[in-house]
């Protein structure tokens, strides 16, 4: 646990040396794609006028880079093969590189594997002098009760969502406010160590400085979400390659992200074991032809779908779109329904607002917005990353959802569990401060 | 790349006589499964070339390549071209033959010498020590020196020299008169009035019009000489010259082996009174060896032997003595 805590410290005074420098570069590990961008941080960025906020720091960053390339040796989500992905990497960054006419050295990097869990965790303590001091607040985010997790796992993100003064609640900063008992909800997102060190151990062996990594489901909630969906409630689907990443965000915060192990890649997998088809080629028809929705024109448009066996019967197969609509559709359904599941795990439906929003890759499937009302409820829609300034046309899809997400993350940090003070009773070693403050307090 | 594990291995190739239509759709599986059926691998940089670009990439590293290195190399490459000596000369000597045709571009040429208000005699001497072989660059004359060299000639008293249009090298000389015959154990020589050399002739016969002086620093006194000859004029054709005695007083010498001896100083004032004495009384034509005028108070006449033997008809020494009363 103090391991992390200094890991997580460390990472983020790496950050802030970043944006001091003004470069930093944003790298998305995913099963389908390895995306990079490059960002500027400049002095003359937007930061708010009257009646007009600061955009959550949104304007003050350029994409002066930007490269994806296929992934290779991640499935999902983790890294499976760590030289292939290194080279994958490497890639991204390097044309990024390329592209912005700088190199970078921090990188913050989000990934969507290590099987996610939530914990919605609680602490009380009593305020000691009346008024709520950070030191107050060092003590009640101490004393939250740390569930079990396991071995093997890690924090990835603790960010306090709620405080609760006596017996008001709902409270972002209580700081300064009178009251007695002070507590406090923090939403807790662990990850298997194991995929966490393999993709660090990648990024290192690329000669990059790590400076924060960030859940895959929380980047993608933070672009793909506008500010009242994340305010009023409501459940981000990134339903990427290997898998679909939840998050459920409600007042500006993060309260609940799980990973389905369901993408995009199985629909491929599926038309290509269903048609006898090379995988290649499955993707081809996937992406050119798939849909979910079946109407009397698909039955007449026949598709080729070939063959490189030499066979000329084998290769002038063609089929109709609608049996490639046939393949395509359990399988979608498959993933809505698994999402349903999670987000029914997650009480979605006490929320005050039902909104979802499909984002990543896979939702552009064409006829996705008319199939997941029939699973998820009627407020469904897809979703495509917030605007970001000098982002290339080609990477404001909404597979990048995650990658803008996170340049919005790294301009507008959420504080997480390990920027708060340290409570004093936690130093043991800096007795000397504490002695300083018991001859304060006593003279 | 056949091999036996793969089916298609067995089946059989192109046959004399078998169906073309099969024979192609075997020949064609076997070319299919002939070909190298590797998965291409997606492009990634090498990690050697990922950290070359990084480098290439990080702005100091840029500006060293760009900027400092070009810099060091081309002033090394200079450095060490240059360390060999034939470069170098190579380097001056092209530069010395640019600057060659430049000035003997015939615009700078200097083709004559014209030499205007000097003697035919001095003009020679002029071109003699001038010592210019035209044609010649104007930039290669020290007009200066020229100039300096031509005033130190002796009969030259004022010179200006200048290079004029058309290529001519332009000489006035404004030339010293002679006024006197100073003849020395040197020979004969030709002094201006204020004493100064203007040249040596041959014999004296060649400047009679000339007065003549002699004797050990005579020629420090050309204006007294002068001025000796100028108050003698009214015996002037009986004198043949002036001799400095002693270096310290001046003798007339005249025709017929006369010498009239004048004092140190006040010889002009000595002298003056002579001439009224010389109208009066004939002094000149009476046969008379000296007349010493070295004492004013008392002035001596040393007769000659003839004359003292006509006046005497005894063979005594003995000489006239005028009271100057």
């Amino acid at each position: 646990m103090t391991d992390l805590y200094v890991a997580q410290r460390a990472m983020r005074q790496m950050r802030k040396a970043a944006l001091q420098r003004g470069l930093i570069a944003i790298l998305d590990v995913g099963t389908s794609k390895v995306s990079c961008l490059v960002l500027r941080f400049d002095a003359d960025g937007f930061e708010g006028k009257e009646g007009v906020g600061a955009l959550a720091g949104q304007s003050l960053f350029r994409v002066i880079g930007a490269a994806t390339t296929r992934s290779r040796g991640v499935s999902f989500g983790e890294i499976e093969s760590m030289g292939e992905a290194e080279r994958a990497i490497r890639t991204a960054v390097q044309a990024a590189q390329k592209m912005a006419q700088t190199r970078v050295d921090h990188v913050i990097a989000c990934f969507s594997g290590g099987s996610v869990r939530s914990y919605g965790v609680a602490g009380e303590t009593t305020v000691m002098d009346g008024i709520v001091s950070e030191q107050d607040i060092a003590r009640v985010l101490a004393s939250s009760d740390v569930p079990d997790f396991g071995p093997h796992r890690e924090v990835l993100h603790a960010q306090p969502v709620n405080f609760a003064l006596d017996h008001r609640s709902g409270l972002s900063d209580p700081r300064g406010q009178n009251g007695h008992s002070l507590m406090c909800d923090l939403h807790m997102l662990t990850a298997d160590s194991a995929s966490i060190q393999n993709l660090i151990y990648c990024i290192k062996r690329c000669d990059l400085e790590l400076a924060g990594i960030v859940s895959g489901a929380y980047a993608s909630g933070v672009s793909a979400l506008v500010e009242d969906e994340q305010e009023l409630g409501a459940a981000c689907v990134d339903i990427g390659g290997g898998s679909s990443d939840v998050s459920i965000f409600m007042k500006k915060h993060m309260i609940y992200a799980e990973s389905l192990k369901m993408g995009g890649e199985h629909i491929t997998s599926d038309i290509s074991m269903g048609l006898q088809v090379p995988f290649a080629v499955a993707e081809r028809l996937k992406t050119y032809y798939g849909g979910v929705v079946a109407t009397g024109m698909d039955d007449r448009e026949m598709i080729e779908i070939g063959g490189d066996s030499g066979d000329w019967e084998k290769d002038r197969r063609m089929i109709t779109r609608t049996e490639l609509i046939g393949i395509i559709r359990p399988r979608v359904e498959e993933i809505l329904e698994g999402i349903r599941d999670c987000l029914d795990a997650a009480s979605f439906e006490h929320l005050p607002s039902q909104q979802i929003v499909l984002t990543g890759g896979s939702s552009q499937i064409p006829g996705l917005d008319s199939l997941a009302p029939q699973i998820l409820g009627q407020q469904v829609r897809i979703g495509r990353p917030l605007r970001v300034r000098g982002l290339p046309q080609a990477a404001t899809g909404a597979a990048f959802s995650a990658s803008v997400g996170l340049a919005l993350f790294s301009a507008h940090p959420k504080d997480e569990w390990w920027d708060f003070e340290v409570p004093h009773e936690n130093y043991s070693v800096r007795s000397f401060r504490r002695a300083v403050r018991w001859v304060k307090n006593n003279w | 790349m056949r091999s036996l594990e793969t089916p298609y291995a067995f089946a059989k190739p192109r046959t004399e006589g078998g169906s073309e239509k099969v024979s192609a759709a075997v020949s064609r599986v076997l070319n299919y499964h002939n070909q190298t059926r590797e998965v291409k691998k997606d492009p990634a940089p090498s990690r050697n070339q990922y950290r070359l670009t990084r480098l290439w990439l990080t702005p100091s590293v840029r500006v060293f390549v760009k900027k400092i290195l070009p810099l060091f190399v081309v002033t090394g490459v200079v450095a060490l071209w240059f360390a060999n000596a034939d470069n170098r000369q190579m380097v001056v000597d092209a530069a010395y033959n640019m600057k060659r045709d430049i000035q003997t571009r015939p615009e700078f040429m200097v083709n004559l010498m014209a030499v205007d208000g000097a003697s035919g005699e001095l003009a020679e001497d002029i071109r003699e020590i001038a010592f210019l072989d035209f044609p010649l660059s104007s930039f290669d004359i020290n007009l200066p020196e020229l100039q300096q060299t031509f005033a130190k000639l002796d009969a030259v008293e004022k010179v200006s020299v200048h290079v004029r249009t058309g290529g001519i090298l332009q000489v006035d000389v404004t030339e010293r008169l002679p006024s006197i015959v100073l003849r020395s154990e040197l020979g004969v020589e030709l002094l201006d009035d204020e004493g100064r050399r203007v040249g040596a002739i041959d014999r004296r016969q060649q400047r009679n019009d000339l007065p003549l002086i002699a004797g050990r620093g005579a020629e420090h006194h050309v204006v007294e000489a002068l001025h000796i000859y100028k108050m003698a004029s009214p015996f002037i054709e009986r004198v043949r010259g002036l001799v400095r005695v002693g270096e310290r007083r001046w003798d007339i010498v005249l025709d017929r082996d006369q010498i009239i001896q004048l004092p140190e100083v006040g010889g002009e004032a000595v002298l003056e009174e002579f001439v009224g004495l010389v109208s009066a009384q004939d002094i000149l034509n009476r046969d008379f060896e000296v007349i010493d005028l070295r004492n004013p108070q008392r002035v001596t006449i040393k007769l000659s032997k003839n004359e003292i033997q006509r006046r005497t008809g005894s063979d005594v020494l003995s000489a006239g003595v005028f009271q100057n009363d």
